[in-house]
């Protein structure tokens, strides 16, 4: 898998910090399932982070809450039922072909030949992906080869992540394991590679959100 | 009659500080083994600092000592996945940190890849020399951070302590996203130029 196309610093910093909502780290987490790079620049982020814990200031040692709070500690592991080991990280091992990767494996329930496809029209198909956060869509889609990506909207934040085929837009070409940002400044108009169908994640600000912005900007606009 | 804890009690005013080789030395033990004693260093010197962390990241005091705890029963549980070839303690532990507040606040677990999953892509096998230069590399990434621009350490520092994110940032900030975002991207290509270098 040759990827072009990476996390930008500042969304894969959100995700490092852990202040990134569920949906978009589904689409965050599944490219850096496949992208050595992005995890390498994730651990220097999770350094930045660890440095920061170090460096934080803390109150005055008070020894008795020290002592307190150690005992509570140890209270809590001898009573802890004995813990069932943890292995150490098992090397990989190439194996069965998966073509999606985890985390989205999971929220699928299978793989992309178990997806349960719901047509949107002019050929193409989507699947819902539910998240416990309504204000973020997630879901796969399936365009036809050489046809646009249909229901597209432009505004707010959106991420795509190309799973199989590809497709094209300003910003070029975007293949298996590419990973597209974009907001409302940017006008574009994806459009499937002919050749094979495209099947990418997408997660978008859910329409409801979306919708609601539209109306708080023109809001001024018609004096409400 | 002295308790076994009023001696290591004793003993640690004494002694100062551990160093990041022996907290790493501590963790692994606690992974290898179930030492208790390697745990109580790491609890005395983590402790106090991840309960400063979930108390800066908002909630009261009785629930960031209950974060705390929570984050070293994990630390006790997991130690054995901790691999010092990938980075140091601190940063361990901070996604250990961050990872039980997200499940304390959030109806899901964060989504994360698995590195034992078929379908998981692996780090090209790391050179020889590689595995060395990791022990190094927290020590070349704590000199990078002291030279940061202060505008851009200080963005870097409130979004750790206070979990939010770049566009949260700006807005407490009053900056215009764009600068936040160009903040983050120059101290991290920074950072990563420092940690290239050697590579
Ligand atoms: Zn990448």
């Amino acid at each position: 898998m040759k990827i072009t196309h990476h996390i930008s610093d500042e969304l894969l910093f959100d995700y490092a910090n852990g202040a990134l909502e569920e949906g978009w780290s589904i689409a965050v987490a599944t490219h850096l399932a496949l992208c050595p790079s992005c995890r390498k620049r994730l651990a220097t982020m999770e350094a930045a982070g660890g440095m920061a814990l170090e460096a934080i200031e803390i109150e005055p040692a008070n020894t008795s809450t020290e002592e307190f709070s150690w005992e509570a500690m140890r209270a809590r592991i001898d009573n802890a039922a004995p813990a069932v080991p943890v292995p150490a990280r098992p090397k990989h091992t190439a194996g069965r072909a998966a073509s999606l990767p985890e985390p989205l494996r999971s929220y699928i329930g299978g793989d992309v030949d178990a997806v349960k496809w719901k047509p949107l029209g002019l050929g193409a198909y989507h699947y819902p992906i539910k998240t416990s956060d309504e204000d973020i869509s997630v879901r796969l889609l399936r365009i036809p080869a050489g046809k646009p990506v249909p229901e597209h909207t432009h505004g707010g934040r959106e991420l795509t992540l190309v799973l199989k085929g590809s497709f094209s837009d300003i910003s070029g070409r975007f293949g298996p394991g590419d990973f597209e940002e974009t907001d409302e400044s940017v006008d574009h108009q994806p459009i499937a590679d002919p050749g094979e169908d495209c099947i990418c994640l997408a997660v978008t600000d859910a329409p409801l959100k979306f919708k609601s912005r539209i109306v708080r900007m023109i809001q001024p606009l018609l004096g409400i | 009659m002295i308790s076994a804890r009023g001696r290591v009690r004793k003993l640690e005013k004494t002694v100062k500080e551990p160093d990041k080789d022996e907290l790493s030395a501590c963790l692994l033990a606690v992974g290898a083994g179930k030492d208790i004693q390697a745990f109580e260093v790491l609890f005395r010197h983590f402790g106090p600092k991840i309960r400063a962390f979930m108390l800066k990241r908002g909630g009261n005091r009785q629930q960031a000592e209950e974060l705390m705890q929570e984050t070293m029963m994990m630390i006790w549980n997991k130690a054995a996945l901790f691999d010092p070839a990938r980075g140091s303690v601190s940063s361990w532990i901070f996604t250990v940190a961050r990872n039980v507040r997200i499940d304390a606040f959030r109806k899901t677990n964060r989504p994360e890849f698995d590195p034992n999953d078929p379908a998981f892509v692996p780090d090209p096998e790391p050179a020889a020399d590689d595995v060395y230069e990791a022990g190094q590399e927290a020590e070349r990434l704590r000199g990078a951070l002291v030279k940061l621009p202060p505008e851009q350490a200080d963005l870097l520092r409130l979004s750790f302590y206070e979990e939010i994110s770049h566009s949260a940032i700006a807005e407490r900030m009053n900056l215009p996203l764009g600068t936040v975002k160009s903040r983050i991207r120059l101290a991290f290509s920074r950072l990563r130029d420092i940690l290239g270098d050697a590579a």
